[in-house]
């Protein structure tokens, strides 16, 4: 069995690409489903954000499993071919891959060391999984704990200080076109984490006025409560284009919902007034060639990314410390996930039996005082015989089950049950496990730090 | 004596006006903002050696220092560093003084290298004096808008290509540069307009007709109307941000080759158009 992530980000992998392996909400259930297809694939999770797309799985076999991860992500998009994709694709398995999703839930993988939505984007993802019944024992403990991490290392570091978010990024190229940004009109189009995050820096900014649209009514409504600003039919984008200095895009359609005649025509209107816009969502809304168009600026993702680079450095030493706790955490983690193993579950099971007997014993025989040999010997082989048919049962349940699809739960329950603990069942390797895990997170072993 | 000390002063201002450039080039380049300091404090000394050096100018010759081609000049480049510590130090835009100071620089270069002229025509009538005066106070408008128009086709450039480079962080907002390219232009477009009327009346005391139709004139005139078009393109065709940078540039070319063009052709004293 092995935990295993594939995947490509912001540093491995281009806007263009990363647009192109994008599965929406609504068709997640067809996707995962299509995932747990697989045979050797027993648990799966699809976490995808603007910067990044992984697939977690826990498989019988990793390199099958990677192999057919590979496959799946092909499959995603008809325009894609294995050759373009797998220089992209980095490979985790095991320890790795659990280090991988604790730094990515802490934010230490992201675009922006720091950046608050990504915790929230893996809770996502996980609820997907959890509605859609691809998590099981594994995930469910592996992914609650990258969750927990996550907040531990965001309230006990100052990482999130600096995280000048790559929506912060947004205001301030917007700055470098309008100096007072109190007299700037915002469209919010589509209601994508992101944009909002932008549209509220904005907002935070005292912008004069806020327009929301989105193809939902109804939602649209909702923002434009939060942000004090004015709902807009979804059919009235274009119309209320030229009304507006700021476009935030964040829709999540797979397709562009501003064209370069909707801008050219906009900037006319306008009489040349420039208009600033953001596209923060993957696949991108707005046309690239938008940036052709005079007095009209477009930044993406990438461009967000590249402008907030200049201001990373002090983020290091945060990130050092949240490093360290990542490091710490990764540790117990793999030694439960080691623990699911049927055979040393089965072992600690009768060690645990084995040293209660011993100890009930003893305190029985300094009860009794003096006994005969013969005495000893049929009280000993009552307790051996009471412990051994109590364990029989569990034992070969244990054997059998753990190559079923259950498995992981039969062993997990075995251990709640005996209160066995990770340690009890490494009893013997407990040693040898502290220095493995030791290896496990060390520098070489550990995903390349964030572009720093 | 009276007359070597400021020639002196000249050639100590133009020292430090050199230094200030340097020193600002290197503050676009770099992104220390120490540097801003030093270059504002040289630049500031720069000033006042200047200041005093058009002072006993005037002192010396009685009036103005301005009826000369080298005079004219010099008063320009003063007024250009005037725009600067006004502008720069009240809006904190060190950033300018990169660009103003080359040309306040290069003015001062032009006025030492132009021919000596005796300032022997004192002005007989005021209005000559009142019509040089404000039209250098114009052309200093222009000058200022041609430089918000450089700095605004290159923070463009800059955006446009997503460099984010250090003269990306020490640039303005595009709007900023739009507008004080605008303001300049609304500030420069009426003293012209006032210098060319005192210059007619001039012409008209002084060889009794409005218009000759000298070089000098015509070249005022075509300045005149460009900048009048592009005013009212700004206002009824939408020529703003980028085509207004453009075409202050052009325009500004244009106000350039009209003080070549009277260097070259006319040793005589008058004024810069």
């Amino acid at each position: 069995m092995n935990i295993i992530v594939l995947g490509l980000n912001h540093r491995t992998a281009p806007v263009e690409l990363r647009e192109l392996l994008a599965i929406q909400d609504s068709r997640m259930g067809e996707a995962l489903g299509r995932l747990m297809a697989y045979s050797g694939i027993k648990e799966a999770m699809y976490l995808g954000t603007c910067n990044r797309v992984e697939v977690y799985a826990v498989v019988e076999k990793g390199e099958w499993g990677f192999r057919q991860l590979e496959d799946f992500l092909v499959s995603t998009h008809f325009s894609l071919s294995s050759e373009d994709l797998l220089p992209h694709l980095y490979r985790y398995s095991d320890d790795e891959a659990i280090a991988h999703l604790f730094r990515v839930s802490a934010s230490l993988d992201s675009m922006v060391v720091g950046e608050p939505q990504i915790l929230g984007q893996v809770k996502e993802a996980y609820e997907l999984a959890l509605t859609h019944r691809s998590s099981g024992v594994i995930l469910n403990k592996v992914v609650k704990k990258a969750i927990s991490v996550g907040k531990n290392v965001r309230t006990n570091t100052r990482i999130g200080e600096y995280a000048v978010s790559v929506s912060y990024a947004a205001v301030e190229l917007a700055k470098k076109v309008f100096s007072n940004l109190k007299q700037r009109v915002v469209l919010l189009v589509g209601a994508g984490e992101m944009g909002k995050l932008a549209a509220q820096h904005l907002v935070n900014q005292g912008v004069k006025e806020v327009f929301i649209t989105t193809r939902n009514h109804h939602r649209a409504l909702t923002l434009a409560e939060r942000f004090h600003g004015h709902a807009v039919p979804y059919e009235q984008l274009q119309s209320t284009l030229p009304k507006v200095d700021i476009v935030i895009c964040a829709t999540g359609a797979p397709h562009y919902v501003i064209s370069k005649d909707d801008i050219e025509g906009a900037v006319h209107y306008r009489m040349n007034r420039p208009m600033f816009l953001i596209d923060i969502t993957v696949p991108r809304n707005i046309d690239p060639a938008v940036k052709d168009v005079d007095n009209a600026y477009v930044f993406d993702i990438d461009d967000l990314k590249a402008h907030v680079g200049h201001n990373q450095e002090e983020r290091l030493k945060e990130a050092e410390t949240a490093e360290h706790m990542v490091r710490e955490e990764v540790g117990s983690m793999v030694a439960w996930v080691r623990g699911l193993e049927a055979t040393p579950t089965i072992v600690a099971l009768r060690k645990k039996a084995e040293d209660i007997k011993q100890g009930e014993l003893e305190k029985v025989f300094n009860r009794l005082g003096e006994l005969s040999p013969k005495e000893r010997a049929a009280i000993e082989g009552l307790a051996s015989a009471i412990v051994n048919k109590l364990l029989h049962g569990p034992v070969v349940t244990l054997k059998s089950e753990a190559q079923s699809q259950n498995g992981f739960a039969f062993i997990e329950a075995a251990r709640r049950f005996f209160e066995l603990r990770e340690r009890e069942i490494h009893s013997g390797e407990v040693q040898l496990l502290e220095d493995e895990t030791g290896d496990v997170v060390g520098e070489e072993t550990l995903p390349q730090k964030d572009g720093v | 004596m009276g007359f070597l000390i400021p020639e002196m002063l000249s050639y100590f201002t133009m020292g430090l006006y050199f230094g200030g450039t340097l020193l600002f080039l290197l503050y676009i380049l770099y992104r220390s903002e120490v540097i801003s300091k030093i270059s504002l404090l040289v630049t500031g000394l720069g000033f006042f050696s200047h200041t005093a050096a058009l002072i006993m100018a005037m002192v010396s010759t009685g009036h103005a220092p301005i009826m000369t081609f080298k005079g004219a000049m010099s008063f320009f480049a003063w007024g250009l560093v005037l725009v600067y510590l006004v502008v720069g130090l009240k809006r904190g835009l060190e950033v300018l003084g990169a660009f103003i100071l080359p040309l306040a620089f290069l003015s001062l270069v032009s006025a030492t290298l132009a021919p000596h002229e005796t300032d022997s025509i004192a002005p007989v009538f005021q209005t000559v004096w009142v019509h040089v005066t404000l039209s250098i106070l114009g052309t200093i408008g222009f000058a200022v808008a041609f430089v918000a128009g450089l700095m605004y086709v290159m923070q463009e450039r800059l955006l446009k290509s997503k460099q984010f480079n250090v003269l990306y962080f020490k640039l303005p907002p595009l709007d900023f540069l739009d507008s004080l390219n605008q303001r300049s232009i609304l500030f420069g477009f009426p003293l012209l307009t006032l210098g060319i009327l005192t210059g007619a009346v001039s012409a008209q005391l002084t060889i009794g007709s409005y218009l000759s139709w000298n070089s000098e004139q015509f070249w005022a005139l075509i300045t005149w109307v460009f900048y009048f078009v592009v005013l009212v393109g700004r206002v009824t065709a939408g020529w703003r941000a980028k085509k207004a940078a453009y075409l202050t540039i052009v325009g500004f070319a244009g106000v350039i080759l009209t003080f070549v063009g009277i260097l070259l052709k006319n040793q005589q004293p008058l004024s810069p158009l």
